[in-house]
C-alpha cells in the first residue's frame, strides 16, 4: 500500500445557498497523477481552492501527508442554512484555517488556471522569488549580504531547474515576453521551486493547440519521473487526462459522478451523460 | 571576491564619485548660508525620503500616504534630543525648560571627546528617530495595513494628520514644545555630510531591493494571489516594507529637521507627502535613481533656478507677469509636460547602471514592462 499524500474528507464548500463542491471525498498516493475533471461550473477549481486555503470549506477535513491541515464545520450563520451533508462530523475538532502561504510552506504547490507569473521580473526571478519562502536569512541578514551561500546555492539551484524545464535559454527575458506555452512551463518550474511533495496543476493545458497540449503532456510525465512527484490536475483536455493519468475523479454539480482508471471513466454511463448531456425520453 | 567590473559598474561609480567631489569643493568655495549648498541639502533630504516612499509605493505597491507624518516623528525625536542644556530654557520658555534634561552630541562629546562626540551623537538621534517612528508603523500597520489601495492611502493620511494635531497639544509641552518651535539643536556639516549620509542610508535600501526580500516585495507588488500561493506570507511582507521605510522617512525628517533649523508640527502637512509623491512618480515608480535625480531636479529648480519667475527677472528677461506665484504656474506646466512625454516617469523602472548597458538590451527590458 502506498503513501497517502492527500486526502480530502467530506469537502463541502457553500456560497451563500449555493453548494459549489458537495460532500467531496477523494484521495491521491505518493507518486500518482490523477485527474479531477468535470464540465464547466462542476466546482473543480472550488475543490481546488479548498485545499490550498484560498477559499475555508465549509465543512469537511483535508489531510497532507497523514496530517490535517485544513477543517471547518458549518459555524453561526451558515448553521442554518447549510445544505450539505454531516454537519456535526467535524464539530468537535478544532478549525484549521491556514493561508495559502502556510499550506505552500508544507508542501504543495499550485499553478493557475489564469497564468498568474510575476509581469515585470525575468523568467529567472519568477523561479528565484520563489525560492524566497525556504529562505534561513532574515532581513538584516539578507540585506547586508550575509546569506551569500543560501543565495549562491539557490542561484544554482534555479538555473539547473531552468535546465531541466527547458528555459534557460530565456532565462534574462521578461516572464510575460515568452510564448504562452513556455509560460505554462514556467509557471510550473516555479511551483517546482517551493520543493512541493505534491504538485498541483489548474488546467495546465487551457487555451493551448494540440500540438502543445501533446509537448505538455509529455513534459507532466517527465517531471513525475524526474522529481518523483505526485500530481493533482484539473483539466479540460480530455487526451491529456486519459493519457497520463492514474486515476480520475468527476465530479457535476460539486458531486462525486465517478472514479476510477481512465479506462473505466471513458465507459462510465454518468460521465458520458455529465459531458454529452442526457437525452429527455430515455 | 568580485567578478570582474564591468563597464556600467564603472561608470556609475565614477559619476557617484564625482557627485561626492562636487559637493566638497561646494563646501570648500561657498559659505553655508548659499543658495547652492541649502539646495543639496534639501535635495539630499528629499531623496531619502522619496527614496523610502518608492521602496513601499513602487517596490511592494502599498500605496501609503503617510510620510509627513513619519518624517514629523523622526524631526522631532532628532530635535528633542539635540537642543543644548545650556538653551533649553530658552526653547522652553513656556514649559519650564522642558522634561528632556540631556543632549545627545553633548553626552557623547563628554566620552568621545569634542570633535567625533556630537557627530555620533547626532546619528545616534537621528537612528533613534528612526526607530521611534519603526516603532509606531508598526503599531500603525497591525490595522491598516489589511487594508488595500486607496483605502490605505486615506488610513495612512488620516493617521499623519492626527499626528500633527497631537504633536501641537499643550498637554505635551515638556516634550514637543506645544506649538512652539524647537530650535538651537546642531546641524551634522556641509553639503557633502548631507550626500554621505545620505548616500549611505540609500545604498542600504538598495541593498535590501535587490536582496531576497526585496525580490519578494515586487512579487507581492506584482500578482499578491501569486506570491501567497508561492509562499510568500503577505502580512509579514508588508509589515516589514512598511516598517523599513517608515524608519528611513523617519530619518529623513530628523535630516529635514537638521537642515530646516527649526521645527514645527504644522510645516508636516499633507502637501509636503504630495510633494514627496510627486517625486516619486515624475522619477519613476519603482526606480531608485529616478526618485533620487528628480529630488535634485525638483528642489533646484523650485528653490533656485525659477525663483526669478517671482521676482520680476527671469534668464535676464524681465516682465511684469513675473510675480508671485508665477513660478509655481510654470511648475505645474513642466510636471504635465514631464507626465505626459514620460508616461513611466522620467526613470521607469530603470535604475543608473541600466543606462550604460548596451542599447539592445535596455530597449527589450523598458518595451517588455508596460
Amino acid at each position: 500500500m502506498s503513501e497517502n499524500v492527500l486526502r480530502l474528507d467530506s469537502i463541502t464548500m457553500q456560497f451563500g445557498g449555493v453548494v459549489a463542491v458537495d460532500n467531496l471525498s477523494m484521495e491521491i498516493n505518493k507518486g500518482e497523477i490523477v485527474a479531477l475533471i468535470g464540465p464547466n461550473g462542476a466546482g473543480k477549481t472550488t475543490a481546488f481552492n479548498t485545499i490550498t486555503g484560498v477559499y475555508e470549506p465549509t465543512n469537511g477535513e483535508v489531510s497532507f501527508l497523514g496530517r490535517p491541515i485544513v477543517r471547518n464545520h458549518p459555524q453561526g450563520k451558515m448553521k442554518k442554512l447549510y445544505k450539505g451533508s454531516d454537519p456535526e462530523k467535524f464539530s468537535r475538532a478544532p478549525v484549521l484555517n491556514p493561508t495559502p502561504d502556510r499550506i505552500t510552506a508544507l508542501g504543495m504547490a499550485r499553478t493557475f488556471q489564469n497564468i498568474r507569473l510575476w509581469k515585470t521580473q525575468t523568467v529567472f526571478d519568477n523561479v528565484l522569488i520563489a525560492q524566497h519562502m525556504l529562505r534561513t536569512s532574515n532581513v538584516f541578514s539578507a540585506a547586508f549580504r550575509l546569506n551569500r551561500a543560501e543565495e549562491a546555492a539557490q542561484r544554482r539551484e534555479v538555473g539547473e531547474l531552468l535546465e531541466i524545464v527547458g528555459l534557460s535559454d530565456v532565462k534574462n527575458e521578461l516572464a510575460t515576453s515568452l510564448p504562452y506555452g513556455k509560460q505554462r512551463r514556467l509557471e510550473i518550474a516555479r511551483a517546482l521551486a517551493t520543493h512541493p511533495k505534491l504538485l498541483m496543476l489548474d488546467e495546465p493545458a487551457a487555451g493551448m493547440n494540440p500540438q502543445e497540449t501533446h509537448e505538455l503532456t509529455a513534459f507532466i510525465g517527465r517531471i513525475r519521473t524526474e522529481f518523483d512527484m505526485t500530481i493533482l490536475l484539473i483539466e479540460h483536455h480530455m487526451d491529456l487526462v486519459m493519457d497520463i493519468s492514474d486515476r480520475i475523479y468527476v465530479i457535476d454539480f460539486g458531486k462525486l459522478i465517478a472514479h476510477g482508471t481512465p479506462e473505466v471513466i471513458q465507459n462510465d454511463r454518468r460521465v458520458i451523460d455529465a459531458y454529452l448531456g442526457v437525452e429527455e425520453d430515455a | 571576491m568580485m567578478k570582474k567590473m564591468n563597464r556600467e559598474t564603472v561608470i556609475t561609480a565614477v559619476i557617484l564619485l564625482a557627485v561626492l567631489a562636487g559637493a566638497f569643493a561646494l563646501d570648500a568655495a561657498l559659505p553655508s548660508y548659499h543658495i547652492a549648498i541649502k539646495v543639496v541639502k534639501k535635495a539630499c533630504v528629499y531623496s531619502l525620503v522619496a527614496v523610502s516612499m518608492n521602496l513601499l509605493n513602487g517596490f511592494t505597491g502599498l500605496f501609503s500616504l503617510g510620510q509627513a507624518g513619519f518624517m514629523l516623528l523622526g524631526a522631532y525625536t532628532y530635535a528633542i534630543l539635540c537642543i543644548p542644556v545650556a538653551k533649553r530654557a530658552g526653547v522652553y520658555q513656556y514649559f519650564d525648560g522642558g522634561i528632556v534634561r540631556f543632549s545627545l552630541p553633548e553626552v557623547f562629546s563628554g566620552v568621545l571627546g569634542g570633535t567625533i562626540g556630537p557627530v555620533v551623537g547626532m546619528l545616534c538621534a537621528l537612528l533613534i528617530g528612526g526607530l521611534i517612528t519603526a516603532l509606531c508603523a508598526y503599531l500603525i500597520g497591525l490595522p491598516v495595513l489589511r487594508l488595500k489601495s486607496d483605502y490605505l492611502a486615506i488610513a495612512t493620511l488620516g493617521f499623519a494628520e492626527i499626528l500633527r494635531a497631537f504633536f501641537q497639544w499643550n498637554a505635551l509641552g515638556p516634550l514637543t514644545n506645544g506649538s512652539n518651535l524647537l530650535k538651537n539643536y546642531p546641524d551634522i556639516g556641509g553639503a557633502a555630510a548631507y550626500i554621505i549620509l545620505v548616500g549611505v542610508f540609500i545604498a542600504v535600501i538598495l541593498l535590501l531591493v535587490n536582496s531576497t526580500y526585496g525580490r519578494a516585495f515586487m512579487a507581492i507588488r506584482d500578482d499578491e494571489v501569486a506570491a501567497e500561493a508561492m509562499g510568500i506570507n503577505l502580512a509579514h511582507h508588508k509589515r516589514l516594507a512598511f516598517i523599513i521605510s517608515s524608519f528611513f522617512a523617519g530619518v529623513g525628517g530628523g535630516m529635514l529637521a537638521m537642515y530646516m533649523g527649526t521645527v514645527q508640527a504644522l510645516s508636516f502637512k499633507s502637501a509636503m507627502t504630495y510633494e514627496i509623491l510627486l517625486i516619486v512618480v515624475m522619477g519613476g515608480i519603482g526606480s531608485i535613481t529616478g526618485s533620487v535625480v528628480t529630488s535634485f531636479l525638483y528642489i533646484a529648480s523650485l528653490e533656485w533656478l525659477l525663483r526669478g519667475l517671482d521676482s520680476g527677472t527671469f534668464l535676464g528677461i524681465s516682465s511684469p507677469i513675473f510675480k508671485n506665484g508665477f513660478r509655481m504656474a510654470i511648475v505645474s506646466v513642466i510636471i504635465m509636460v514631464v507626465v505626459l512625454f514620460f508616461r513611466k516617469g522620467i526613470m521607469g523602472d530603470r535604475e543608473l547602471p541600466d543606462l550604460f548597458r548596451p542599447r539592445r538590451k535596455a530597449e527589450k527590458k523598458g518595451g517588455g514592462a508596460q
